[in-house]
This record gives structure tokens, sequence and C-alpha cells, in this order.
């Protein structure tokens, strides 16, 4: 079928193609790959009423400039009158009152929104293993973890359930699911996409990111919803450049990569071959690729695990069993209550990041570890300020390696959270990222190719990596 | 308690929290109102629905600027917000947004005079802004506990003084005071029985001459002006008995809760001040920050607070110490007294009137000032009527202001004519009357004109008879000297 929302879009307008055809390919993907878990809910009846709407809209010369495109949303992302819980328990039975800001701006411009999509709880997680609903598989590998926490969303995408998704990611959630399953992942700058409707991890550095399978598709949905927002009061209203008209790259970039992180012992052989690949073809394009240091690398696991747990544990406390979702049937009181609900409703992943956010912040550690860790980030956003005096882009892996089997990590959270490694750098810097594809390793597994750039750089970030990715 | 005073001192700082009239809840759209039906001021915001952030109100910025500037505090230019963790069902977030490092108003003082008319000074440690939490309300026939959010997210300006008040009676006025202030800017109603202005005392007592501060203890729920001083006085006394008695040790710092049908105070379980709140910085939100232009623009809309206008009634209207002090309790007497002044010179009786007659009929019909069915230029023009000698004091205030009120689309010498309450200051008229009079008493005037002058006031009474009272009485008692003596 179609991999381009540019090659739909001309079926369409030609009368090749209806929305309802395309609704109903995917639903049927959808059906046939059910034991991939992908998806928490299916909107069939009313993404095919939407489809056969368009299809008039299409007709008329009226639909917007998103028609034909059918999405997926992260179950993080509220949408009115749907379901909405975080991949947890704890929001058993509980239907959004309103939608996100980004699924109004979809709407708008016709997107078909075609269901919820599977993620670890809370969108913490790196391999789709955390959630209430079980793990998702990859598709290209079904014993094999999809990533995460935005698993769901990236192997809709990957085995044509829908054309694109919307996750979330606050350490890499979107970029490195979309490369470990093949695809186009982007986390644009903080605050450059509203976070109104999006399910809060950890406020200071969630972003909604887009998975797509090309470029252009993640550049086109960019310009629709980013943007200023008076809902949410950290958003920038910087003008959206219109990204997807943008995207010829005619310039020469000086282009950095980590020392550390190319050279990392951790990183597997087929990453680092592919990797030094990438960097040899650059060269011999005629760029300029110089690697640089940077020290603070070890630093920024901690960094992030100690300010993104302290966010957590205050943004899930709502979560108390007092007003909605889940409450303890055997709640005796209200500690009690607040106590069992939040046991049974929290999964074990999720109950030890708010226990660790909320240790970082008491009287006693605050400053250890709270305090200290608001400097080291000041201090390697600093860091990565210098590069990007010298340097267009920073690049490296997305991952260490390629996806890992299923179970393979579960019992190691400091191994699963080495996952992260390369991808939170750009969360705690607030910078923009993307993940492209770059090859598969000798089992056939993707593999992914992180380009950062500066605060706000979006369209010559999009511009290099469609550049790169073709 | 008085030997105890003579040899402890009592320290109190006082937490003063109000509620915000503004129109809108400190982070979302939710009305403010009061009273209105259980859960019908909420949105998904006010719930604390997954998805949902917080958006700053500029008005309410506005409100606490505005009482820092009254205080004379210094306006934090970077405002950063505050997250403070804990767990209570009305708190739907898990925590309360607020601020804790950088409070919007910084020092500052609130001043007052005590009974004895002394001017007191309090020193502010700071002024911020929270939210207000939810209500769980509790009914006779069942165990469950019943939610109304209608007041979560209600903005609150908390106000903290420095421990600088020595005696019930000065948190008493001090409270007082910020109520006036409160009132003046129009910030809040100043409603202490709904709640929309609370406070909580931290009291201490140690020995005179002492340099270091004693146990401090919180006390709350004391929800009227009397109450918060019954509590400090319990609390006090608690406190050097215990010290009296050797049992120092006994006092710790914890929070009370003043229960009003005992007159005592109570120990709350210490596990509930032992909270540790994790605050930090709320990210969702991005410090607010008041630029130059913006406080100028603040600035503008400042009324003129009580202690401007006591020295403008002072110096400008040549009113006493005393009558300014009386007409500025409140901002709507003073503006109306600036009302009335406008359209009559006599200042003194326009403060007589107000503070009289107005007053007196407002408490008797529990009215405020802006429902007062007369304007400023009806109740001038009665002054006036008095000035130019064309009704008497007591006609105007017993007869010509009640029927003024009544029909207060007309005017008051219309209803001095329509009811015949001019004064009679026609000389011949008069005349007759005095000539009538000291002909009908040949024996009293002749005692007059022995010494007696005592029986003036007879005569005069009989010429007011013959008027019906409204013989002008100055025209009256000159023309009766004058007969008497040529009598």
């Amino acid at each position: 079928m179609y991999s381009a929302f540019r090659d739909i879009r001309q079926a369409l307008f030609e009368n090749r193609l209806t929305c309802v055809d395309l609704v109903k390919y995917y639903l049927q993907n959808i059906e046939n790959q059910a034991d991939l878990n992908v998806f928490l809910s299916v909107y069939a009846e009313e993404a095919l009423a939407q489809a056969h709407l368009i299809d008039q809209k299409i007709q008329n010369q009226t639909a917007g400039r998103l028609a034909g495109m059918v999405i997926g949303l992260k179950d993080v992302i509220c949408y009115q009158n749907h379901p909405l819980q975080g991949g947890s328990k704890i929001l058993n039975g509980f239907v959004s009152q309103f939608s996100a800001t980004v699924v109004e701006r979809l709407l708008a411009e016709d997107a078909i929104i075609i269901g919820r999509q599977n993620c670890d709880e809370f969108a913490m997680g790196s391999s789709n293993e955390n959630s209430a609903f079980g793990v998702v598989r990859n598709a290209a590998d079904k014993n094999r973890v999809p990533g995460g926490s935005s698993g769901g969303s990236a192997v809709a995408v990957q085995a044509n359930m829908c054309l694109a998704s919307l996750g979330s990611d606050t350490g890499g959630s979107v970029r490195q699911p979309a490369a470990f399953c093949g695809l186009v992942g982007l986390k644009p700058t903080y605050s450059r996409i509203s976070r109104y409707g999006l399910v809060a991890y950890a406020s200071s550095f969630d972003c909604i990111g887009i998975i797509t399978q090309n470029v252009e598709d993640n550049a086109l949905l960019l310009e629709i919803i980013a943007g200023g927002d008076a809902f949410d009061s950290t958003v920038s209203f910087r003008a959206v450049p219109k990204y997807s008209q943008s995207l010829n790259f005619s310039q020469k970039p000086k282009i950095a990569y980590l020392r550390e992180a190319v050279e990392s012992a951790g990183l597997s052989e087929a990453v680092r071959v592919h990797t030094r690949q990438k960097l040899d073809f650059l060269r011999q394009a005629g760029y300029v690729v110089e690697a640089v240091d940077f020290p603070l690398i070890k630093y920024i696991l901690p960094t992030y695990y100690i300010l993104t747990t302290a966010e957590a544990s205050s943004n899930l406390a709502r979560f108390d069993g007092v007003r909605y979702g889940y409450r303890s049937p055997q709640a005796q009181d209200l500690r009690n209550m607040y106590v069992r609900s939040r046991q049974e409703g929290f999964g074990a992943e999720v109950q030890r990041r708010i226990m660790l956010g909320t240790f970082v912040l008491s009287a006693d550690y605050y400053d250890a570890y709270y305090t200290k860790a608001q400097k080291v980030r000041r201090l390697i956003q600093e860091a990565t300020n210098e590069i990007f005096k010298k340097y267009d882009f920073l690049v490296m892996p997305t991952t260490p390696r390629t996806a890992f089997e299923i179970g393979a990590l579960t019992g190691d959270p400091i191994q699963m959270y080495l996952e992260d490694l390369f991808t939170v750098q750009a969360n705690l810097v607030g910078k923009p990222a993307i993940s492209i594809p770059n090859g598969v390793d000798e089992k056939g597994l993707p593999i992914g190719f992180q380009i950062m750039a500066d605060s706000f750089q979006e369209a010559d970030l999009l511009a290099f990596a469609n550049y790169l990715a073709q | 308690m008085n030997n105890l005073l003579e040899k402890y001192e009592i320290v109190i700082g006082l937490e003063v929290h109000a509620q915000l009239q503004t129109q809108t809840k400190i982070f979302t759209a939710d009305s403010t109102e009061y009273g209105g039906a259980p859960n019908t001021h909420i949105s998904v915001i006010t719930l604390a629905h997954p998805g949902t952030l917080p958006r700053v109100s500029r008005e309410v910025i506005e409100y606490a600027v505005k009482m820092g500037l009254a205080c004379g505090s210094s306006i934090t230019p970077y405002n950063v917000f505050a997250r403070k963790n804990y767990f209570y069902p009305d708190l739907p977030k898990g925590y309360q947004v607020t601020q804790d490092k950088d409070p919007i108003c910084v020092g500052g003082k609130v001043s007052f005079k005590l009974k004895n008319g002394e001017l007191h000074h309090i020193r502010l440690h700071h002024i911020h802004l929270e939210e207000d939490a939810g209500k769980s309300l509790h009914t006779n026939d069942s165990d469950d506990t019943l939610l109304d959010y209608n007041r979560a997210g209600v903005p609150l300006i908390e106000i903290v003084s420095e421990p600088d008040m020595r005696s019930s009676e000065e948190a008493y006025y001090y409270m007082q005071e910020i109520q006036r202030i409160v009132r003046y800017l129009d910030i809040c109603d100043g409603n202490m029985e709904e709640g929309s202005l609370r406070c909580d005392a931290n009291v201490s007592v140690r020995l005179r001459g002492a340099s270091q501060l004693g146990t401090r203890v919180e006390i709350k729920n004391m929800n009227s002006f009397r109450f918060l001083q019954k509590a400090i006085d319990y609390e006090a006394q608690r406190q050097m008995e215990l010290i009296e008695k050797d049992e120092k040790a006994q006092i710790i710092q914890e929070t009370r809760t003043f229960d009003p049908n005992t007159g005592k105070t109570y120990g709350m379980r210490v596990k509930e001040s032992m909270n540790d709140y994790r605050y930090f910085p709320e990210p969702d939100l991005t410090p607010v920050v008041i630029s130059e232009s913006w406080l100028a623009q603040i600035k503008a809309q400042m009324p003129t607070l009580p202690w401007e206008w006591q020295q403008k009634l002072k110096n400008q209207y040549g009113l006493s110490e005393y009558d300014a002090g009386v007409l500025t309790d409140s901002r709507q007497v003073v503006e109306f007294f600036a009302a009335v002044c406008q359209f009559t010179t006599q200042f003194k009786a326009v403060a007589n009137w107000i503070n009289g007659e107005i007053k007196a009929y407002l408490n008797d019909k529990s009215l405020e000032m802006s429902q007062l069915p007369i304007s400023a230029q009806q109740l001038a023009d009665l002054i006036e009527l008095i000035a130019q000698n064309q009704v008497s004091n007591s006609v105007a205030s017993q007869k010509i202001l009640p029927q003024l009120l009544n029909e207060p689309h007309r005017g008051a010498l219309e209803i001095a004519q329509t009811y015949n309450w001019l004064l009679e200051n026609n000389a011949n008229a008069l005349q007759q009357a005095v000539n009538e009079v000291v002909a009908q008493f040949p024996d009293k005037v002749k005692e007059y004109q022995k010494g007696k002058k005592g029986l003036q006031g007879m005569f005069m009474g009989e010429i007011m008879k013959k008027t019906q009272g409204k013989a002008d009485p100055k025209l009256a008692n000159q023309l009766l000297i004058k007969a008497l003596a040529e009598a």
C-alpha cells in the first residue's frame, strides 16, 4: 500500500483511492496483527464515518491539509469522549472530557484518528513491557521489544496500522522505538508543541513527538500541531515555519559527533559499524565531521532520573482514587484508600519512580539530589550550547544496540535505563532531535541514527534528516 | 493573668489568608463566586484531570500587587510558583500551587491605632500567592465525606507578619486593619465568617527582657475577630501556666485548633504538622514577570487608601482626627463623604450627618452605604437647607431625612415645603408670636427682668409651640431678648 502521505494524497485526489478504503485497509491490518498488542481501543466505526465525510470534502474541494492522514494516538494524549488510561490500571474506566490541543489541530485539518495505542505505563519505560495491557511486540521480530515508551505508536506505523502516530518523548520515548522499528521519530524543541492534553510524566522534559515512515510526513505533522496555545503557559509562541516545504537541503553544515557515544564500549558492533559508515558518508560528501568530547555524559542519566522522577512523583499524585479512575474496593479509611488504590493501580516501575522522586525531594536529601541535579542540568545545557556554537548538528546512534528480546532486561532496571543514554540529553537540554533509519543489523533489526540540532532549528534538522534518510 | 503578664511577654505573628475576589480562579476560567451549588464552579483543570495544565490569571497578580503596594512591600519582578506536595481529598492535584522562595511581595508594614490611640506598626515578612483547596463536608446521616471543589483554585494571598505583636488586642487591630485594606482595595470581601479572610496565629511567650523567642504554637480555626482574641489569650495563658508549673517541656511546636464552644485550644496530631511538603518549582508554569510598565499600570489603579484619606480629611476638609478616623472605617463611607462635599462646603456638618443619622439608618436597615436610597446631592441639599436657616436641625433629622429616605425621588426642599417644615424666618410673623408670648406671661417677664435669665428657655419653648417648631431659633431668640427688655 502507501507509505508516504504524498502518494496517498495524489491517489485520493485522482480518485484512485478513497479515505474509506484507506481506513478499511488499516483496520484490516490492525485486526490481522492483533498479536502485536498495539491498539488498546480501535475507533473503527467512527474512523469510517469520518473517512466518509472527508471523501465528500475531497470531492467538494474543501478538504483540509491532513485529509487522508490516518493517525493513532499514544494512550497519554487526550481525545474528548474517548478512553484514556496512560497504559495504567489506575485510570480504569477513565474517559477524557477534552481533547489535547494537538488533537484539535489534527482534526481541524481532517486527519482521521483510528485508535489509542499501547505504551509503557505513564510513558515510563524503554521497552513497552511496563504496560498494564501487556507487552507490545516488534513487528520485525515478535520476540523482541519495540522500544518504549511509545512502543505501540511505533509498531502501529511499522506494521501499517496507520500512517503516523503521535507519541510522547520525555527521555527518548519516541526516538528509541522509532529506531527499534526502522522509522522516523521526532522530538521537537521543548515548548514547540503544546502539552495541553498530554498526560504529564515529567513536565519540564515532556514533548509530544511524531512517528512516521518518512521525514516529509513528520515535517507536515509538526507544522500543523506546533505553535502557541493559551492553555499551556510553557509553550512557545514563536512562528511555526512551513517545515514540509523547506526540506531541500542545500547548505554544508558542520557536524559534531559525541566521541564518548560512538566509541562507547556499550555499543553493539552493528550499531558502531553503521554509525561509522554514516559519518564516513558525510565526510566523503564534503561535510566537516568532527568528534567532540562530552565529559558530562556520565552525569546525563543520573540527572535525568533524579529530575524526571521528582516531577513524576508530584505529577502522579492526582491519581489518588478520589475523583476518578481506580479506587481499591478494599479501602477501609482515607489513608488506606490512598495506599491501596495506588499500590494496586500503579505498576512496579511507576511505583519505583514515584518512590525515587519522593526520596530525592525529601527534606533530608533535597540538596544532595534535587538541587544538585538542577545544577548539573544547567551545566549539561551550557556544554551542549557550546557545541552548537561551533556545529550545526550533533549526531550519534539513537540507541547503543538494536531491539532486545522481551524479558531480557526486566530484572535489571539500571541496564534498562542505560538504553536511554543517548536520547535523554536532548530532553535534558530541551533541544530537538530526530531518529532516522540507518540500516539493519545481522538479524535484520533496524538501527537508528540520531541528529540533534539547536533549539527551534527544526526546519534545518528536518531538511538534513530528509537528505540523510534518502 | 495580669500577674503573669508582668513577668511574661506574649509574642504573636499572624498568617492571614485573603481570598481574592477575582472573576476567575487563579489557574482556570472557573468562577470564584461564593455559595454556588456544590461542584458547579469546576472544570477539568480544577478537578486535575490528566493532561490539564494551569495558566496564571493576570488579574490575580494585579490584586496581590495592590496589597503589596498598600503595605509598602517591594514587588518581586520575577515570580516563580512552587508545588507544595501533600495528599488530601480536597486537594485535586495532590499538590498546592503556591510560592515558596520568591513571594510576590516582600517586606512592608501594617499600621493601626490601639484603643489608647497609640500608633502601632507591624512589619510584614512577605505576601505570597497560592490556590485555595476544596471543601470536605460531612453529613449526619452517613460516614461518607462529600467533596465540593468550587473553592479549589480560588486565589489566595497569604500575608505573613513578623512576630511583632505583643497582645491579643494588637492582633485584633492588626486583623481589622488588614480587613479594612483589602476592602479599600476591593480585592477581598474581608468576610471572616464565610472564610474569605482567615488567619492562623503563631503564639509564644517568654520572660520579659528575654531576647530568645519561646517555642511557637500555631493556632488555627479562628473565624471571627473575637475568637482570634480569645484563642490567643487562652493559648498565652496556657503556655505561661505551664512554664510557671515548671512544665515548659509540654509546650511543643505544634498546631492547635481553637474550639469556639469551649474557648480553648486543642493539639492536633503532631503527624499532621510534621509534613514534608517537598516544595519544588512548578514546572507547568513559566515565571510571571512583572514589568515596570505593568507595575505602573497597577499603581495607577490604586484607590486612595484610608490613611491617605485621613490626611485629606484633616487638611482639605478641616475635620478633626476623630471624625477623620470614623469616616475612613470604610471606603464607601469616605467616598460618599467626598461626594456630598462636592455640593456643599459644610464639611463638618456632612461628617456629622454621615457618622450620625446616615450610619444609624444603614445599621438599622442592615444596608451598605451603596444601598443608601438618597444621593450625595440630596444629602448636601438637606445640609444646605439647615445652613441657610431654612429648616431647623431637629426637623431636618427627625422629619425631613426619614421622609426623604421614603421618597428618595423628591428633593429635600420639596419635602420641606410639602409638609410645611420650612422655618418661619419672616421677622414680622415671628415678632407677633414673640409679642403674644411676652404678653401672656407678665409675671414671668418681671422675674426675668429682675435677673432670672433662665426663664428665657421657657419663653422660647412657648414661641416654638406657637409656631409649631418652625421658628428660626436664632431669629426668635434675638426678637425675644429685645421684647423682654422692652416690656
